[in-house]
């Protein structure tokens, strides 16, 4: 049972790390918590259903075609409503308290929530089950089921794709010198605006790949799991080290496990008190979680 | 930043605030400016209030006090100290329980159980609180949602059979003054706005006093507030014990009102709304916290003839407030007076 618990775990993991890498690159670089970003997460989910259904892609197209424009339209379509976000109700607020950003951020995501509910109604919504091929494999005693492995291959590609577009280009760096300062970045030629917009083009976007393969993996969709797989992938931040793309990657990963071994080996129902337990318990002792820097204080 | 409120001139309480201690903020500076007539035409209106309108509109009124009086527990973290609680329905959870388990189980009276349920979740509010108070900011923040979750999922789950699960538990008892019994949603209104008037008087008080100062000084700058010789870890834990407190006394009144109390109103975005109500209402201010709750709880009433559409403009009109007045509908003048400061330097 360890050992597949252990698959359970890593395939929601890397989905809590796919959403994880939206918020953390945002407060990276803007010290903002983006609470819109599970509902945009969501509305992937729904733009992915919405595609699959359709005449146009899901009949006309083989499969494996259908799957991909998917994929790729939804994390389009997202990160074009991210920037609309950020242009609309953050840009304005940059300058000014922090908790006012956070409001801001809680009046978009009460918005898109309200929006998705008018547009695709408030009950469930299904993915359709054709978009699966039914394909177990057996290693041992443990079975992995097609969506495990295409949600962990998918996600690890992206996941080190991100990491070596951050450490290895030119862009990369100026992602990273901007998250380090704005004015300074400024002062180096760097378009802090462009950068900007650049995260909220990566991170709604992964955002929507996940929200597409968590559709694909659970079929069912509703309008509030934005709310709940956001705290969850929040969470999973935090535990990296918020500000931190490896971090957030390793936290997504490691809260899915401890997710699924709580579940497995303490009870479905208090799994959720067990992760935060051990968040809080992770934060008194080491507050600047796992792979997290120290931050000199500013006085 | 323009700031709306002050015009050319010295603004008034400004003489004050240069010697560091500032104006007067909060009631009494409505007291100031508009004469105590005003105080008392709202004072006479909010009495007869409850007997033009429909029960509907006074049951309006009834949660409107109910989280107002939240508003101000929070604004203690939130507003007076600066520390980032977005899990403070927990605490008005533990409070709302305690009534309904005690009440159940012993049969207290309920105007015994209004300060002790306080007690009680005061009490909570210390001990979880003790170990996470030298969190910073946003780190703060997260373990207080998880606070809230963990508090939450723990009341589902029915532990020692204490709870009731997710059907939650039956009150059966009320309020009684003189052998009336509390019932109608009339008496519910007189019974909360009473509470508000009472605890937005303490809390004046409070705001003015040598401990409230010490709270918005660490709130401005806490190595400074450390350097002036502020005890900023007790006078943080005493912010939040006492915004535990009064949270947990007003579940009393809030389990009085549901009859039945269950672990969904106390989900992570009540919580969320709470927090909003501070911030919209303008932080650290008391008449803020009034105005905030009426635009988070009364606003989405008023628009119910929108059905459907009303949460969609509600999130659109969050936005667009902060963007267009961030310091809140009524901003506390000791935050005006220092924000106008930086400019003028």
């Amino acid at each position: 049972m360890f050992i597949e618990q252990l698959v359970n775990g890593l395939t929601v993991g890397a989905v809590y790390a796919l959403v994880a890498l939206g918020y953390t690159m945002v407060y990276g670089v803007m010290r903002l918590i983006n609470f819109a970003h599970g509902d945009l997460f969501m509305l992937g989910s729904y733009l992915g259903f919405t595609l699959l259904v359709s005449t146009f892609v899901g009949s006309a197209l083989p499969l494996w075609a259908a799957l991909i424009v998917t994929v790729v339209v939804s994390a389009m379509g997202i990160a074009v409503l991210g920037v609309l976000v950020e242009r609309a109700a953050y840009r304005p607020l940059r300058r000014s308290n922090r908790l006012t950003a956070v409001v801001s951020a809680m009046g978009v995501s009460i918005f898109l929530q309200n929006a998705a509910m008018l547009i695709w109604g408030p009950r469930y919504r299904a993915y359709p089950p054709w978009a699966v091929p039914d394909l177990r494999w057996e290693i041992g005693a443990v079975h992995i089921g097609f969506m495990q492995v295409l949600i962990l291959v998918v996600s690890i590609l992206l996941m080190a794709g991100l990491y070596l577009f951050v450490q290895c280009t030119t862009v990369g760096a100026a992602i990273r010198a901007t998250a380090i300062d704005h004015d300074t970045a400024r002062l180096m030629g760097i378009d802090v605006d462009q950068i900007i917009r650049l995260i909220f083009i990566i991170g709604p976007g992964l955002g929507a790949v996940a929200g597409v393969l968590l559709g694909l993996y659970y079929r069912q969709i509703h309008f509030t799991v934005g709310w709940s797989y956001g705290l969850k992938a929040f969470t999973a931040a935090i535990l990296g080290g918020i500000g931190n793309i490896p971090g957030a990657m390793v936290g997504g990963l490691l809260l899915g496990i401890l997710e699924m071994l709580g579940a497995g080996y303490i009870s479905a129902a208090w799994k959720d008190v067990f992760v935060f337990l051990i968040l809080i318990l992770l934060l008194i002792f080491r507050p600047t979680g796992l792979l997290g820097e120290r931050v000199a204080e500013k006085v | 930043m323009a700031l709306l409120r002050l015009g050319p001139g010295p603004a008034p309480g400004r003489r004050r605030s240069v010697s560091g201690v500032s104006g007067v903020s909060g009631v009494s500076g409505l007291v100031g400016r508009y004469s105590a007539w005003a105080v008392g035409a709202v004072a006479v209106a909010a009495m007869v209030f409850p007997m033009v309108v429909s029960d509907y509109w006074i049951d309006v009124a009834v949660f409107w006090g109910i989280y107002v009086l939240l508003g101000l527990s929070l604004n203690i973290i939130v507003g007076e100290v600066g520390l980032f609680d977005m899990g403070h329905m927990a605490f008005f959870a533990i409070g709302s329980y305690t009534t309904a388990i005690l009440s159940g189980r012993f049969g207290i009276s309920l105007w015994l159980l209004l300060p002790l349920s306080g007690i009680v979740a005061g009490l909570a509010g210390y001990v979880l609180a003790r170990p996470i108070i030298h969190l910073r900011g946003d780190y703060l923040l997260i373990v207080t949602i998880g606070l809230n979750e963990m508090i939450r999922i723990s009341l589902l789950n029915n532990p020692w059979g204490l709870t009731g699960g997710p059907n939650g538990i039956i009150m059966l008892d009320q309020f009684r003054i003189f052998g009336l019994v509390i019932q109608k949603p009339m008496h519910f209104y007189y019974l909360v706005w009473a509470c508000v008037a009472a605890s937005m008087f303490a809390l004046v008080r409070l705001q003015r006093s040598r401990i409230g100062r010490a709270w918005n000084c660490i709130r401005e700058d806490e190595v400074a507030a450390e350097a002036m010789g502020i005890d900023v870890r007790s006078a943080k834990l005493l912010a939040f014990t006492l915004g535990a407190g009064l949270a947990g006394a007003t579940g009393t009144i809030f389990a009085a009102k549901l009859v039945v109390i269950s672990p969904e109103s106390f989900t992570f975005m009540e919580s969320v709304i709470l927090f909003c109500i501070v911030v919209l209402g303008g932080m650290g201010s008391i008449p803020g916290v009034v105005l905030g709750s009426a635009a988070m709880l009364v606003l989405p009433e008023i628009l119910r003839n929108f059905a459907q559409y009303r949460m969609l403009f509600f999130g659109a009109a969050m936005a667009l407030m902060m963007i267009f007045r961030p310091q809140g509908l009524w901003p506390s003048k000791r935050w005006t007076t220092k924000l106008q400061e930086g400019e003028s330097e």
